[in-house]
C-alpha cells in the first residue's frame, strides 16, 4: 500500500511541475555559452551564433532522428522564401554522438541543405538547452532571447513556425 | 523513505518559483515521467509472476539547471518506482544521482560533482547518460578545463562512475584520472586562420584505480589464482583534417593488460583503431568508415559484465535504422573483438532537373559489415582465452572472414510527387549473428532478413496530414516473416493518433503467429508531449550508439509525459 501511495504521488508531482513549469516565462532567457563543435570537428562557442539582429530558429536534430530528417527537409523546401521574407536564419544541432557525427556533413551536403550546421557530440549544448529528444526547436529573436520553443516535429508544423517569424518581425509578442 | 521522497520531490519547484533569484539569473530543466500499467496477457505468456505481482511502474526524472554569470549549478532527481520492464531493476528507487556546480571564464571551466565528457571519439574516455537505454556512467568527482592559448584544449578529470544507487566505497569500483589535450593549428597559428586546409591533433590518458592485487576465479575444473594490476592505464591519439569538402579522422586507442570478466581474465593489451574519411559537396555526400576492435573493454569494475561501469565508448560502424521491423536486428557492439567498415552515398536530384522531378529525390546507400577479429592460440598447449595467460595473439585488421557478426545493405529513396503526397521507400538485407550479438551459446545461429519499408505522407491540408506505413521482413531463421502496418493522423502542431500492428505472421510455431497492436494518441503543447498508449510490446534490443538493452514482451497501457522549460 505504501508503495502505490509513493508512486501515485511521485506520478502525481511529476505531471505538476512539468504543467506548472508552462507558465514560466521565457522572456529573458539566452542561449548558454557552450563549447561545441562546427560541421567538421573544430571549437566553436555556442555565444557566437547570431543573424545581424534578424530572428533564429534552432533545430536540434540527429541523422538517425526521423521526424528530425522530416522537419529539416520540409523546411528546407521553403527556406529560400523564409530568408527572403524574414531575413530568418536555421542553425541546426546536431547531436549525432561519435558513431554518426562523421556522416553528419555528409548527410547534410547530400540532401542539399543550406543551413548553418553544428556538432554537439557530447550533449553538452543539448544538456544546457534541456533538450530531451531530437528534434527539438527554439525560435530566438533579434537580441538573442528564446521567445519560444518545441518538441517532436508534426507535418505541417513549418507553416506555424514562419508564422511565429512573422510575428516576431512585426513586433508582435509570441503567446499561445 | 515516503518523507524523503515529498522532501526531495516538493523542493524542486520550490526551487523553480523562488523569486529571490536576481535578474541576470536564468532557471532551466526538464522533466519526463513514463508510466505503465502491465496486464497478464496468456498469448504472450504474461502473468502475475512474470510481473513480479508489480502491475504499475513508474519512471521519471526532474532536472534542473540554474546559471548566473559565470557560475552554474544543476541537479537531476530520478525515481524508478519500480523501473520498467526491460530496464534494469537495480534501479529500483529514487534520489538524486547528478548534481553539479560550475564555474567558466575565457581561461578555466571548472566542475565539481558529477559531469559528462568524452576524449576524442571516447575509445578510452566517455561517460554519458541515455534515458531511453537506462544508461548513466556519468563521473562524480573534479573536472578542470583550460584554454590557456587559442587554438589550446586541456581536461582533466578525476572521480569515480555512477552505478545505479551504489555508493562508492572500499573498491566495488576504481577510481578513474583522465588527461586529454587537444591543438587546433589553424587557431594557434594566426597565418593559418583563413586557411581551407584545417588540422587539429589531440592525445589522451586514462588510468583506473581498482584496489587488490589479486583473486581467484573460478573455472571449472580449475581454479586460477591471479595476480592483478591495481592500476590499469590507456593511452590514445587523434588527427583530424579537413580540406574544402574533405574530411578525414583517425584514433588509435591502447590499454595495458586488463583481466577481467568481460575478457575471460587474460593479460593481452588491448588496441582499437578508428578510420573515417568523408567527402561532399552540395547534393552529394560519401562516408567511409572502417574500425578495429581488439580486447578493448575498460570498466572500471573487473567483475562486471553487463552495461555497467564503462569508461569507454566504441562506436558501431553500422547504421542506425528506426522503422519496426528494421531495427528488429540491430548491431551492438563487441568490445572483447571485431573489425569492422562501413560505406554511405547520398545524393539528391536536384528540383527541376529532368530525372528529379520538380521536388527533386534523394537517395541513401549504405553498406556495412562487421566479423570477428583473427585469433591465435599463444603457443600450442594453451587454448584461446584461457585465464590468467595472454590469451590469444592477433594482427592489427587481420579479419576472420569466417565469423560474420553482421551485415547490412539498404536504400532508401525518398520522394515528393507534389505538394500534398511524399513518400520513403527502403530495403534492407541484413544479416545478424544472433548468438554473438546477443550473447548465447550457438543456440540460434545467424538469421538473415530481407525487409522492404514503404512509408507515405498526404498532407490534407496544411493542418491535417495522415501518413502510412507498411512493412515486411522475410527470413527463414529466428521467427520468420513479419508484416507491420502503420496508420498516423496529424492535427499540426497538437494533436496525433496512431495504430499500429506488427505480426509475426512466418512464425514456424503456429500460436505464436501473433499480432503486437498498438493504439496512442498524444497532445503536444509548445515543449510538453502527452501521450496515452496501450498495447502489445514486442520482445526486442533497443539500441542507442551500439549500446543495447533487451526489452521483454508486455501488454499495457503506458502515460509518457516529458516537458522542458
Amino acid at each position: 500500500m505504501k508503495r502505490t501511495i509513493t508512486t501515485l504521488l511521485a506520478l502525481l508531482l511529476f505531471v505538476w511541475t512539468g504543467i506548472a513549469q508552462e507558465t514560466a516565462p521565457e522572456s529573458n532567457k539566452k542561449i548558454p555559452s557552450v563549447d561545441i563543435q562546427d560541421l567538421q570537428g573544430n571549437p566553436f562557442n555556442t555565444s557566437s551564433i547570431n543573424n545581424d539582429g534578424k530572428p533564429i530558429i534552432l533545430c536540434f536534430w540527429a541523422t538517425w532522428c526521423k521526424p528530425c530528417i522530416k522537419e529539416l527537409s520540409a523546411i528546407a523546401d521553403v527556406y529560400d522564401d523564409w530568408v527572403e521574407e524574414t531575413g530568418v536564419k536555421l542553425v541546426a544541432v546536431s547531436v549525432d554522438n561519435s558513431r554518426s557525427s562523421a556522416t553528419v556533413e555528409p548527410t547534410v551536403n547530400g540532401k542539399g541543405w543550406e543551413y548553418e550546421v553544428l556538432r554537439d557530440p557530447n550533449e553538452d549544448f543539448k544538456r544546457a538547452m534541456n533538450v530531451g529528444f531530437p528534434p527539438h526547436t527554439f525560435l530566438i529573436d533579434g537580441e538573442g532571447n528564446i521567445v519560444w520553443q518545441h518538441s517532436s516535429y508534426t507535418e505541417g508544423n513549418e507553416v506555424h513556425l514562419i508564422e511565429l517569424v512573422r510575428k516576431l518581425n512585426a513586433g508582435e509578442t509570441i503567446e499561445e | 523513505m515516503l518523507k524523503g521522497l515529498i522532501v526531495v520531490l516538493f523542493s524542486v519547484p520550490v526551487m523553480l518559483f523562488g523569486q529571490g533569484f536576481l535578474e541576470n539569473s536564468q532557471i532551466s530543466g526538464s522533466f519526463q515521467s513514463d508510466a505503465v500499467y502491465y496486464m497478464t496477457d496468456s498469448q504472450l505468456g504474461i502473468t502475475d509472476s512474470t510481473l513480479d505481482g508489480k502491475y504499475f511502474r513508474v519512471q521519471g526524472f526532474t532536472d534542473v539547471n540554474y546559471s548566473y554569470k559565470n557560475f552554474s549549478a544543476g541537479l537531476r532527481f530520478e525515481a524508478y518506482l519500480p523501473p520498467l520492464l526491460g530496464y534494469d531493476q537495480e534501479y529500483q528507487g529514487y534520489g538524486v544521482p547528478y548534481w553539479y556546480v560550475k564555474y567558466k571564464n575565457k581561461l578555466i571551466e571548472v566542475t565539481a560533482g558529477n559531469f559528462y565528457e568524452q576524449f576524442g571519439n571516447g575509445m578510452i574516455f566517455r561517460t554519458y547518460q541515455d534515458w531511453t537505454l537506462g544508461y548513466d556512467n556519468s563521473m562524480r568527482g573534479l573536472r578542470v578545463k583550460l584554454t590557456p592559448f587559442s587554438g589550446v584544449a586541456i581536461t582533466g578529470v578525476v572521480g569515480v562512475q555512477r552505478t545505479y544507487w551504489v555508493p562508492f566505497k572500499d573498491n566495488n569500483r576504481g577510481i578513474v584520472k583522465g588527461l586529454d589535450a587537444d591543438f587546433y593549428l589553424n587557431d594557434m597559428i594566426s597565418s593559418l586562420s583563413s586557411s581551407k586546409f584545417k588540422l587539429s591533433f589531440g592525445g589522451s590518458f586514462v588510468s583506473d584505480f581498482q584496489k587488490g592485487k589479486s583473486m581467484e576465479i573460478v573455472v571449472p575444473p580449475k581454479i586460477y589464482e591471479l595476480n592483478l594490476p591495481e592500476n590499469v592505464a590507456t593511452y590514445g591519439g587523434r588527427l583530424n583534417l579537413n580540406y574544402s569538402g574533405f574530411n578525414f579522422y583517425t584514433e588509435y586507442a591502447h590499454k595495458i593488460n586488463d583481466p577481467s570478466a568481460m575478457n575471460h581474465y587474460i593479460y593481452k593489451n588491448g588496441d582499437g583503431w578508428l578510420l573515417t574519411a568523408s567527402y561532399s559537396r552540395k547534393n552529394f555526400g560519401l562516408t567511409a568508415k572502417t574500425k578495429w576492435i581488439d580486447n578493448m573493454s575498460y570498466k572500471s569494475n573487473r567483475s562486471v559484465t553487463n552495461n555497467a561501469l564503462d569508461i569507454n565508448y566504441l562506436p558501431a560502424v553500422t547504421k542506425e535504422h528506426t522503422y519496426f521491423l528494421a531495427a528488429m536486428y540491430p548491431y551492438a557492439t563487441q568490445p572483447t573483438g571485431e573489425v569492422g567498415a562501413s560505406a554511405e552515398l547520398i545524393f539528391s536530384l536536384p528540383k527541376n532537373s529532368k530525372l528529379g522531378g520538380k521536388y527533386g529525390m534523394n537517395f541513401a546507400i549504405n553498406f556495412s559489415q562487421v566479423n570477428n577479429i583473427k585469433r591465435s592460440q599463444v603457443n600450442d598447449t594453451t587454448a584461446i582465452n584461457t585465464p590468467g595467460t595472454l590469451g590469444y595473439k592477433s594482427t592489427p585488421f587481420a579479419v576472420d572472414w569466417k565469423d560474420v557478426f553482421y551485415q547490412d545493405v539498404n536504400i532508401e529513396v525518398t520522394k515528393k510527387f507534389n505538394k500534398k503526397w511524399k513518400g520513403i521507400f527502403a530495403y534492407y538485407y541484413q544479416t545478424y549473428n544472433k548468438d554473438v550479438i546477443e550473447g548465447h551459446l550457438d543456440e540460434y545461429g545467424t538469421v538473415y532478413a530481407n525487409i522492404g519499408v514503404v512509408d507515405i505522407t498526404w498532407n490534407i491540408t496544411k493542418k491535417y496530414s495522415i501518413r502510412g506505413e507498411v512493412q515486411g521482413l522475410w527470413a527463414k531463421q529466428d521467427k520468420g516473416n513479419w508484416m507491420a502496418g502503420m496508420l498516423e493522423l496529424t492535427i499540426s502542431p497538437k494533436w496525433f493518433i496512431s495504430v499500429s500492428d506488427q505480426w509475426n505472421i512466418g512464425n514456424p510455431v503456429s500460436n505464436l503467429q501473433l499480432h503486437y497492436y498498438n493504439f496512442s494518441a498524444g497532445f503536444i503543447y509548445n515543449t510538453t508531449r502527452i501521450a496515452l498508449s496501450y498495447g502489445r510490446q514486442r520482445e526486442g534490443v533497443v539500441c542507442v550508439g551500439g549500446v543495447c538493452r533487451y526489452v521483454p514482451e508486455s501488454t499495457g497501457f503506458t502515460l509518457t509525459i516529458n516537458s522542458s522549460f
